[in-house]
């Protein structure tokens, strides 16, 4: 029987998935911007599955919030992408340091 | 017993799709990957019953973000006689991921068929069951409860569409405004100020 704690462990799962690609890709930014969305769906997972859970479609508007949010971000980080790459000719992000922060 | 199947299916693929797109060396690799483990998540979502989510999911990201990703990708330096070179090579793995692909489908539509997997509730009560569909209720909650944070979704979204306008729009090279009509300059001209064609006689000049 399928109960709420395999939704819990399948969302955990691909949490710890999108975490570990920000770790293993620290040069190449678009994977680092796909380990993001991962992240943010493994929420979206959890929260759909606890609103069916519980009963309260509060759940599914949140993470309809959230996919709202989540498209913003990928347009804004590929955006900021694009004028990197004009302006570096590359888009290795591992020696980003112009600005001394 | 096709649910918890599709369930198995679903969140064996969506994770080994999760982590092909962290580990591919070609970003556009792991763009594609993205895009199946979407379609898993999808899947995952169309089973407890949050149709509309889930279709949102396939809509807006595989349909967009996704594109989007894939679109920027390709801006990028990748060596597109590399790509080609391997279509034969790659060409049993397609067929693979395709045909696996057909089997959710149909998997995924017998079991919502089935009905919608009860994942049960805290106290052991059964979920309250309403005779609406579920996009209906959505829509119900959302343009009322939620009717604020709906407009300000809205908003989120204008400002990251203006946002990525400006920061990838550029300036013309030469002076700010080549290419561009004046219109009071079209207006000032005189017919004397024009250039007038004139067929002048053998031997005659052009009075000027």
């Amino acid at each position: 029987m399928i109960g709420i704690e395999h939704y819990i462990v399948v969302s955990a799962i691909l949490f710890v998935l999108g975490v570990l690609g920000i770790f293993l890709n620290r040069k190449n930014v678009i994977v680092i911007l796909m380990a993001i969305e991962l992240i943010l769906l493994s929420v979206n997972i959890n929260l759909v599955a606890f609103s069916a859970f519980l009963g309260d479609l509060t759940g599914q508007i949140f993470a309809m919030f959230v996919l709202t949010v989540a498209a913003g971000e990928a347009a804004i980080g590929l955006a900021i992408l694009v004028i990197y790459f004009r302006q570096r000719g590359t888009i290795a992000v591992d020696d980003v340091n112009r600005m001394k922060g | 017993m096709i649910q918890i199947f599709a369930f198995y299916l679903f969140a064996v693929l969506l994770i080994a799709a999760g982590t092909l797109t962290i580990m591919s060396r070609n970003p556009v690799h792991s763009v594609l990957w993205l895009i199946v483990s979407f379609f898993n998540a999808a899947g995952l979502m169309v089973l407890v019953g949050a149709e509309f989510i889930a279709m949102l999911l396939v809509i807006v990201y595989v349909g967009a973000v996704a594109v989007l990703f894939l679109f920027v990708v390709m801006m990028l330096n990748i060596d597109f006689a590399e790509l080609r070179a391997g279509f034969m090579k790659n060409f049993p793995l397609g067929i693979a991921i395709a045909l696996v692909l057909l089997a959710e489908l149909i998997l995924g539509i017998g079991a919502y068929g089935a009905g919608v997997l009860e994942l049960g509730t805290p106290d052991g009560s059964a979920a309250p069951m309403t005779d609406k569909s579920n996009i209906e209720n959505i829509g119900a909650l959302l343009y009322t409860d939620y009717l604020f944070l709906f407009e300000a979704a809205g908003l989120i979204l204008l400002v990251a569409m203006i946002g990525a306008i400006v920061l990838t729009h550029r300036e013309r090279a030469s002076g700010p405004h080549r290419g561009h009509q004046d219109i009071g300059k079209q207006n000032r001209r005189r017919p004397e100020d024009a250039t007038i064609n004139t067929r002048p006689e053998v031997g005659k000049g052009v009075k000027l």
